[in-house]
Parts: structure tokens; sequence; C-alpha cells
């Protein structure tokens, strides 16, 4: 059975402002060809002005299991939230 | 997923058909570009399946092999070109009450590419019932060809919802599992309620002398779709089973020496330049 060419993840800018968001993935032989079948499958409708392809095999992804352990350092440190401190009555701009 | 998928895929072969005898230019480039989008919907369906760990050649075996299904409805021959509007209000419409709910299903990846499907597939249905509406109001033979599509079409969508609940397979397991949200008979009567209105506005009649309103249960009354057909088209007896196999196969062997040449390209490129 031939292998499935390589695995690419695909973001697009929807307009200019605006990040580049991941809207899916296709397989391709290269760069070049996973741009191009980007453009064909994520873009028909003009939603973007700008298209990021990278190879799925290249992203480092956080464990799904591990994801309790893995933000719980952030989990008691509600001080940084502004919400945390009360505000005297009175005090403008604050 | 994978079914599904598939039936993108096969479900590109009988609009296809009528691509270069569609009746004006603009005709063709709509129907051209609503060709285009059923291949993405394979293309992002398959991509959803792949996140459960299957290969992409895997499932291009699997259909290839006639292990993997389709769905039926696109076993049926495309006649005329009023099959291509009934294929968008009808089919597509079918599609569109079986689709809205799935993008609310359990499986994320499925549900994204679900939201994405179900925006593109109105543009679908619209232009199907454009086309019939157009006919319809046009000389009385135009006006019978869309009848008799309608004629043809009417009974292979609602076969679309599946057996009734009682007898479906699957049904029990995709609900637990909150895969499917709404049993087939539900969204069948779903489909009748919002197509006697449409039908009534296109002047056309839908093939069912029983069809009628129940003010009872706040739904119409209709003739359920022949079962025992279904069935035979599943298994591979439909009018068009072989043929879509066929051109598939033929299709993915056609296209192979791309695929070789495109790979062999990419591995080229990889190698490093010696001076």
């Amino acid at each position: 059975m031939p292998e499935d060419s390589p695995l690419w993840e695909v973001f697009v800018r929807p307009r200019r402002g605006l990040a580049h968001s991941h809207v899916g993935s296709l397989h391709a032989p290269d760069a070049a060809m996973a741009l191009r079948n980007a453009r064909d499958l994520y873009t028909r409708r003009q939603e973007g002005v700008s298209i990021w392809v990278v190879p799925a095999a290249q992203i480092t992804a956080s464990s799904p299991d591990e994801k309790d352990a893995f933000f719980d350092p952030a989990a008691d440190k509600v001080y940084r939230h502004p919400t945390f401190y009360d505000v005297p009555e009175g005090a403008p701009h604050l | 997923m994978a079914q599904h998928a598939h039936s993108e895929i096969i479900g590109m072969q009988p609009e296809a058909n009528w691509i270069t005898r569609a009746p004006t230019l603009k005709r063709k480039a709509i129907l051209l570009a609503k060709v285009q989008d059923e291949a993405g919907h394979g293309l992002y369906l398959y991509a959803a399946a792949e996140t459960l760990g299957v290969t992409r050649q895997t499932l291009y075996e699997l259909l290839l092999a006639g292990k993997q299904k389709y769905s039926s409805i696109f076993n049926y021959p495309t006649l005329s070109w009023a099959d291509i509007g009934a294929i968008g209000w009808l089919v597509d419409g079918a599609a569109i009450v079986n689709q809205v709910p799935l993008c609310r299903c359990s499986y994320g990846p499925y549900a994204r590419a679900m939201i994405r499907i179900c925006k593109e597939e109105s543009f679908h249905q619209r232009q199907g019932y454009e086309i019939l509406y157009t006919l319809s109001h046009g000389t009385p033979a135009q006006k019978a060809m869309a009848q008799d599509a309608v004629d043809r079409w009417w009974y292979p969508s609602l076969a679309m919802f599946g057996p009734p609940d009682t007898e479906s397979t699957h049904s029990e397991r995709s609900m637990a599992w909150k895969i499917k949200r709404f049993g087939n008979d539900e969204l069948r009567q779903r489909f009748v309620d919002m197509c006697v209105p449409q039908a009534a506005v296109l002047d056309l009649t839908i093939p069912d002398p029983a069809l009628r309103w129940n003010a009872d249960r706040g739904g119409y009354d209709f003739t359920p779709p022949d079962y025992a057909e279904l069935m035979a088209v599943v298994r591979g007896n439909g009018p068009c089973n072989r043929q879509r196999m066929a051109h598939r196969r033929q299709a993915y062997e056609d296209g192979a020496w791309v695929r070789e040449a495109a790979a062999a390209y990419a591995a080229k490129r990889r190698e490093p330049v010696h001076a």
C-alpha cells in the first residue's frame, strides 16, 4: 500500500489586522503543493488574505492527558488578575 | 465519518455528468463550483476521520475494495438537466437536515468539518431550487421535465434518512455517543414538513397521494420510502453502483502517475545539493 504524503496543518488569516488561525489539515508531497491545495480547499470563498502551511510532524503539542498537571502552576495565582484587588471607593482612573 | 467522506467524493459523479451539458455558461460555472465543493467536503471529512488514527490510504482502499460504503442516493442516475435541480433541492436539502445537528455532535473534528460543510451546502440547495423554479415557470415541456425529476428523486431522498428507527442497526449506539442527536424518523418528518410549502412555490407536485396535513400531530402524513429498495441499493444492486465504483477506481488509477510524479519531485528537492 503506498504511503500517505505528509500531513500539513493549514492556518488562514481572514483579514488584515487579524491573526492566522488554524482551519484544518491536508496531505501534500511538498510545501508548494500544500500551499496551492490549501488555497483551493480552504479559501474558495475569499476566506483569507494569507495562508501558512506547517508540516504536522513539526508541531510539538502538550499532552491532553497531562493537562491538569501541566497548567496547574497558574491555578493558584489569582493575584495576576486585576479583579483580585479591592479598589477603595473614590479612586479614579484605576 | 468515512462513509460520509466517501459519499461526498462519489457524489461528484452524478452531477459532473451534466457539467459539459449545462444549458448556459452561468449554470456551468455554478455546477463546477458545486462539484468542487463536494471534493472539498470529502477532504474535510477524510481529515476528520484520520484524527482517529486511520491513514488516508487505508480509507481509499476500503472504499475501492467495497468494504466501506457511501450514501445510496448516488447510485441513482441523472437522466435530465432537471435532475441537477432536484438533487440540489431534495438531496442536498435532505443532507442539510441530516447534517445541521452534526455540527453540534460530540466529536470535535467531525463537528468542525460539518460547520464548514453546512455553510457551503446552503448554496447547493438554493441553486437546485432556482433551477427547478426556472424550469417550472418555463415552457410546458420544461415544467414536465422538472416534475419528472421530482417524481424520481422524492422517495430516494426520503430514504437518505435511513431505515426506520426500529430497524436501524447503528442508531442506538450513535445516539448514545451523541454523534447522532435525532432519530431517522424525526429528521425525515422534519424534511417532509419543510418540502411541502417549497414544492407549492415551485408549483410542482410531490408524488405522494397520501400526503396530507395532520393537525393532531402538527406534521404531514406521508408514504414512507420503499425500505426494501433502499437495502437492495445498499447491498450493491442499485441502478449505478457498479458504474460509480468502476469510475472511482479508474480515476484513482489514472491519477497514480500524478501522485508518483509529485512525490518523486518532492523527494528530489529534499536531497542535498552536491557541488
